[in-house]
């Protein structure tokens, strides 16, 4: 897997610390691995191409301030640049003078157009208007039915004179709909139509004939966020087409980076107004340019966990998690299992550690995380008895071999886990005394070093998670061997310098990043290439 | 909402640490359980008269094999008979040279130009990048084709397409058997699931898929196991009517798990060759439908091991394709990847890596909207289309 940008950046400007001005050299060094994060976003290879450009003829010279180091500076840049484009100029749906305002949906098939169409009217009988469904897509088996069902859920009618299944004219559907929306005081018309290849000349006459007949206020195009190279070649034939005012991004609940965002933006200069995140019907909402900034850099997206937590927990919940953190009470393993289960509700924890910027070098590591490995941390203090898990000093070896034997697991694994919640109880303490957050073992990425001792057990754990992902081939592997070296050693220069702690991982405005260190996968450099101007 | 922040930051962390004892210890080998690899159809099979060879059924036949005989007509008179699986090969090279000639002709006339300089390669790679293939496996590509242009000093612009044919078959081709296997085994219907995420095309390749079959004079059962989407039955239905397969279904909302062990267990009563059951589509990082599918697959296996898990990929997918198939891999073990939408100006180049990492051969390409577009993949043909020259 990829690591972050930020600590890629970081990588290549390991040794370049201190200068007073962002020389041409140091941005060369970093439009490659710009180029590359863009790239694995699925940001359309032009799209790349220019807006490096743009981006170095902003950092040229740019005033190395105080606060960040180059690649931190390298990264902001990127990331206002990146907000700029996508969020340029948001607007709001126009509505016609006089009513019925027409809304038209195109995109590929499986873009997510009938579910949006049904969320699109949800959202606008929200905000007071009356919206009126209508089913155009006459193509696939049963869009039609899909389109009233959803239509039902939302609460919202749905226009559907033709059964569907190729049989009718959407044309004529589409028509037919405005005329049905006056007469029933509809103010809004929202006209769902079949899914198209941008390659299928008879498909986009077709469009463009029911945009002819209805002459829409806004045509909407929507996408999958998880489209990749082929985002610009599909915009451009949509926007050739049919033509669309605005771009509507969808299943961006998955952990697609959405680089198409970017692309479509930038090709086509159409804003995008709408994000669509989720099954249900209400999981709909403006776009928002700055998180979808950071997620195409893969800077972490502390604001979505946040939003995803509230989401998920109830207040009482978080208070109670609040309340067991304060008091004074040690942390149990009860207190762990509890959290471990509310945390697990939030989703796969390989993508919730995703979330977290700064996680660069544990890539490897959370790809490798296997759900399993909790279900089993979870048995095991499902197999403690109630005093055990208040007070796991009291197990001793006969206990241990007790809980392995009740969990189906090995006595090792009763060490480990015991061993390592003395550690994460003493660290919760240290967060009780100080407020803020130590960085962790085993947790490379967090900034803020450690206060001495710890560093010693934290250097251990690394290691030995690292010597079983060594490279089959001996010479990467010995490449890789070189890089922890240095790189520990890095870090423990770093380890003098960085005694305080910035309050939370910043994640989001490229103000503070998380500085990170060059992790174990940097992608071989030998064969450095700068992208041509 | 401060407070919430930090909460949920230590909570993850902590996670983090006692998720690390598992990490450092060494992996238990657990390969999924397989189901005990079952006699393949051959001998003890009823319907399945071909050889062990030609066993890829239908699909894999491909021109070489003659047709299978014309079966006899379902009864229902409105049933259309669709056409053998042979001869689909044909469509797919001709679609794909019209689809994805601009690759093949971008690298051709960059390779067949006078001098290789180093803009050249990395126009190459770029054009290799444009096509979803990915930053490091289009660096090793041309990285390849480099060395050995280098070692053989080719300059020729056909030994060079020679190379780079070569060099992409290499990327995409495996040992493992491209087969989707529906033939029925000791008398139990073969089982075929249909995962993906949403909008792939999963509902539609089910259908295309079931009257491949019953156009090789198979009897095929179909579950809609997608309760969730509105009207996902309903289209499945539409496409089990239009070739008399019957489709078992429950109202929308109920447990996937259930409609697809009614469907295993009516194929196994009736006696058919294959049950083909759609599920709803999921995005792979909702673990809540994940373990839905997962107990989906178990459910099924109480009744008779499932032989085929196919993903369906959208040849428009990027980078993220990895990650979907790996999560699904992990969830179902998926056996074989089918790449949908290819008639559009998408290359499904993510189909490359996908193979490579998780060794996990793509089976079918679904090539349009039309009932019948549906053709096993051949990496031959695939890449020749690429290069264009399909018609040579």
């Amino acid at each position: 897997m990829f690591e972050t940008l930020s600590d890629r950046l970081t990588s290549v400007f390991s040794s370049l610390r201190g200068k007073g001005r962002l020389s041409e050299e140091d941005i060369n060094a970093t439009a490659r691995e710009i180029r590359l994060a863009l790239l694995e976003a699925d940001v359309a290879l032009p799209v790349v191409r220019s807006f490096i450009a743009q981006v170095k003829e902003r950092a040229q010279g740019a005033e190395v301030s105080k606060a960040l180091n180059p690649a931190q500076q390298v990264i902001k840049i990127v990331n206002e640049e990146l907000v700029e484009i996508l969020g340029g100029e948001t607007r709001e749906i126009r509505f016609a003078k006089t009513p019925p305002t027409v809304i038209m949906l195109a995109g590929l098939q499986g873009a997510g157009k009938t579910t949006l169409a049904g969320k699109l009217g949800r959202w606008l009988a929200a905000e007071r208007n009356t919206p009126l469904l209508v089913a155009a897509d006459l193509q696939r088996p049963n869009a039609v039915t899909q389109l009233q069902v959803v239509g039902e859920r939302a609460g919202v009618p749905v226009f559907a004179p033709e059964p569907g299944n190729g049989v009718g004219d959407p044309v004529a559907v589409a028509r037919a709909s405005i005329e049905q929306a006056r007469r029933n005081n509809h103010n809004v018309v929202v006209i769902d139509t079949a899914g198209r290849l941008g390659v299928d000349s008879e498909m986009m006459q077709q469009a463009a004939d029911i945009r002819d007949a209805v002459q829409p206020d806004e045509i909407l195009f929507v996408v999958d966020a998880m489209i990749g190279q082929d985002a610009v070649n599909t915009a451009q034939a949509f926007l050739d087409g049919v033509g669309y005012d605005a771009v509507a991004l969808t299943k961006l609940d998955g952990d697609a980076r959405g680089g198409a965002a970017l692309s479509i933006r930038h090709i086509t200069g159409r804003p995008i107004m709408f994000a669509s995140t989720g099954e249900k019907l209400e999981d709909f909402d403006l776009f928002h340019p700055d998180r979808m900034a950071s997620r195409i850099l893969d800077m972490g997206d502390v604001l979505t966990l946040i939003e995803q937590a509230q989401r998920t927990f109830e207040e009482d919940e978080v208070a109670k998690m609040a309340s067991t953190l304060a008091s004074d009470d040690d942390f149990t393993l009860d207190d762990f299992l509890q959290q471990m289960a509310m945390v697990r509700r939030l989703g796969p924890i390989s993508n919730l550690l995703g979330m977290m910027p700064g996680m660069g070098q544990m890539r490897d590591q959370i790809g490798n995380v296997d759900e399993k490995d909790l279900d089993r941390i979870a048995a095991i203090i499902q197999s403690m008895t109630p005093e055990e898990r208040r007070t796991p000093k009291i197990i001793n070896g006969s206990r241990r071999l007790r809980i392995a034997n009740g969990s189906g697991t090995q006595v090792s694994d009763v060490n480990g886990l015991v061993t390592r919640f003395f550690e994460a109880q003493k660290m919760m303490r240290q967060v009780k005394a100080g407020g803020g957050m130590p960085g962790m073992p085993g947790m490379p990425g967090m900034p803020g070093a450690l206060p001495g001792g710890r560093k010693k057990g934290k250097a251990q754990a690394k290691k030995a998670k690292k010597g079983k992902q060594r490279s089959g081939n001996p010479l990467k592997a010995k490449q890789q061997e070189a890089e922890r070296a240095a790189e520990r050693q890095r870090r423990r220069e770093e380890g003098g310098d960085q005694q305080q702690m910035p309050q939370l991982p910043p994640g989001l405005g490229g103000g503070q990043l998380p500085p990170g260190l060059g992790g174990n996968g940097v992608p071989d450099l030998s064969n450095f290439k700068l992208p041509r101007k | 909402m401060d407070y919430t922040i930090f909460a949920v930051i230590i909570f993850v962390v902590a996670l983090l640490v006692f998720g690390g004892v598992f990490l450092i210890r060494p992996r238990r080998p657990e390969a999924p359980p397989k189901a005990p690899p079952q006699e393949r159809g051959g001998g003890t099979g009823t319907a399945t008269a071909e050889p062990e060879a030609e066993a890829p059924p239908e699909e894999a036949a491909g021109p070489v094999v003659a047709p299978e005989p014309v079966p006899e007509a379902p009864p229902a008179p409105e049933i259309e008979m669709p056409p053998p699986s042979a001869g689909r090969l044909v469509r797919l090279r001709a679609r794909l040279a019209r689809s994805q000639n601009a690759l093949g002709k971008g690298l051709l006339s960059l390779l067949s130009a006078d001098r290789l300089d180093e803009s050249t390669w990395e126009e190459i790679e770029d054009t290799l990048i444009t096509s979803d293939i990915g930053v490091t496996a289009a660096t090793q590509i041309v990285e390849s084709l480099r060395t050995k242009v280098k070692v053989l000093g080719s300059r020729t612009p056909e030994e060079v397409r020679g190379l780079l044919r070569a060099e992409l078959l290499a990327q995409i081709e495996t040992d493992q058997d491209r087969a989707v296997r529906t033939e029925p085994h000791a008398g139990v219907p073969a089982v075929v699931m249909v995962v993906g995420v949403n909008g792939t095309g999963k509902t539609t390749t089910t259908g295309k898929l079931a009257r491949v079959l019953v156009g090789d004079g198979r009897s095929v059962v179909l579950g809609a196991a997608d309760t969730f989407r509105a009207a996902a039955a309903e289209q499945l239905a539409t496409w089990g009517s239009r070739v008399g397969a019957p489709v078992v279904r429950k109202d929308e909302g109920a447990d996937p798990a259930s409609v697809a062990f009614d469907a295993v267990s009516r194929g196994i009563a009736d006696g058919v060759d294959t049950v083909i059951v759609d599920t709803a589509g999921r995005l792979h990082t909702k673990t809540g439908l994940m373990d839905e599918l997962g107990k989906v697959k178990r459910v099924i296996e109480k009744k008779t091991p499932v032989n085929e898990v196919l993903l369906v990929l959208d040849a428009t997918t990027g980078q993220n394709g990895l990650r979907q198939a790996r999560v699904f891999a992990e969830v179902v073990n998926i056996t074989g990847i089918v790449l949908t939408k290819l008639d559009g100006t998408a290359k499904g180049g993510i189909i490359v890596q996908v193979q490579r990492e998780l060794g996990v051969p793509v089976k079918l390409v679904g090539l349009g909207e039309g009932p019948d577009d549906l053709a096993p993949f051949d990496p031959e043909a695939f890449v020749d289309a690429i290069l264009g020259d399909a018609d040579q």
